[in-house]
């Protein structure tokens, strides 16, 4: 989880994401947000998340990243 | 639906881009990006610099001048062309076909066969089908395929989505008849019910422009854009592309009984470097095989991304090399279609200034 944040801080040093249960829907990242978090994820998990996993839904919060990276085969 | 060609060839590339290169830092104050992002965007997605032709340039002008320059070259000759095939989302004029205003500009023979197709991201695919298809009549040996689009001046400068990535193209492709039994493996699907994901809204017949679809309006995501502009759902075709592009090179591969390790490049239509390298790792392809580097240096110029793609990155080397490519385009419409060509021994391949 540490990671994910520190990524997540990284792209909106501004937000706090250890709040939100929706980072979309509260305004803390949009989507041009998602495809430089996606970019970092894949860098920094040495991982290609699946085109069809980008979602808003599987952003929302640090849970469904999660479940997201382990889903796309990251060692969390 | 597969589509299978034999005994035809391409025997020319030719791409047509505009003198002038406009780079995405200059044109940041348009968009609502923080200076983070631009930087991140710029890496990730492409957005870095694109041409663009000044206002007044009509398709036309580009193919005729790309047209004279073969003349010219003595790469091509004017009494050889049975057929021309226009492919464009950006006629000179709603009526008559542009086909025709490039046939009277070059002075062609009355003996052919002018033909204008509109389609978008996927019009170079389905401009070589008509071209084979043609082909397939005694007395059409040559065809001339032009592949042409001017659509920034249809998208709106304040449009982050879609500004800056759009650049401006032509392309000018000669398709003739082959002694070889090589074999073409294509395929084509279409699903209209996608038919305004990517759309100008106004200026046909149904919403004809008018000072009100003049006006610019705030998508509520920063982008201000009128209903003469350019529109896309980005989102909707993202999903599109990720959901059907990898499926449908799968089954083009299948169908030609060729494994995906035996095609020696992938050149895709470009819509950007993110999207192109998710469709990569889906399908287990190598990035150096499947060049994305064509919008980051021109823009998204439609189907044109193709042709560009393939003379931008190998050239002069297709002069004397032949490579087993797989083609691929997908977007408005929607449509999405693909095809396995043996390219190589061409006698031009390059890109020239307007």
């Amino acid at each position: 989880m540490e990671k994910i944040l520190s990524i997540l801080n990284s792209i909106r040093p501004e937000e706090d994401f250890t709040t939100s249960e929706d980072f979309i829907s509260d305004g803390l990242l949009d989507s041009f947000d998602l495809i430089s978090l996606v970019s970092e994820l894949d860098e920094n998990f040495s991982i290609s998340i699946d085109g069809m996993d980008i979602n808003q839904e599987n952003f929302k919060n640090l849970d469904a990243i999660k479940s997201l990276l382990i889903k796309n085969g990251a060692k969390l | 639906m597969n589509l299978k060609f034999r005994n035809k060839k391409i025997s020319g590339i030719l791409t047509i881009i505009p003198e002038h290169e406009r780079a995405f830092e200059d044109e940041l104050e348009n968009f609502n990006f923080t200076k983070a992002q631009s930087m991140k965007l710029k890496m990730v997605m492409g957005y870095d610099r694109h041409r663009i032709f000044d206002p007044g340039v009509c398709i036309s002008d580009l193919i005729v001048k790309g047209m004279n320059y073969l003349f010219d070259q003595n790469k091509l000759n004017k009494e050889d062309i049975d057929a021309l095939v226009v492919v464009t989302q950006s006629p000179d004029y709603l009526m008559p076909p542009t086909s025709t205003i490039i046939h009277y500009k070059l002075g062609l023979k009355q003996d052919i066969f002018c033909l204008d197709i509109s389609q978008g991201c996927t019009g170079y695919i389905v401009g070589l089908y008509q071209a084979f298809m043609l082909l397939e009549q005694e007395n059409i040996n040559k065809v001339v395929l032009a592949n042409a689009d001017i659509l920034s001046q249809k998208v709106s400068k304040k449009d982050r989505n879609s500004y800056p990535l759009v650049g401006d193209a032509a392309s000018i492709t000669i398709v003739e008849k082959d002694t070889s039994d090589s074999e073409i493996f294509a395929n084509i699907k279409f699903d209209g019910s996608g038919w305004d994901a990517l759309m100008i809204p106004a200026g046909g017949f149904k919403l004809p422009s008018s000072p009100e679809t003049a006006i610019l309006n705030d998508d509520g995501a920063g982008n201000l854009r009128s209903k003469d502009n350019l529109v896309m759902k980005g989102d909707a075709v993202f999903s599109f592309v990720q959901a059907k592009v990898p499926p449908l090179i799968q089954d083009l591969l299948e169908y030609a009984n060729t494994d995906k390790d035996k095609v020696d490049y992938y050149m895709f239509h470009q819509p950007n470097k993110f999207m192109l390298k998710k469709v990569a790792d889906k399908l287990g392809i190598p990035h150096e095989k499947m060049p994305h580097n064509t919008g980051e240096n021109f823009g998204n110029a439609s189907g044109v991304t193709i042709p560009t793609t393939i003379a931008f990155n190998l050239g002069e080397k297709l002069l004397s090399e032949k490579y087993l490519m797989c083609l691929s385009g997908f977007g408005v419409g929607l449509t999405w279609g693909s095809m396995l060509i043996e390219i190589g021994n061409l006698n031009f391949c390059k890109l020239i200034e307007y």
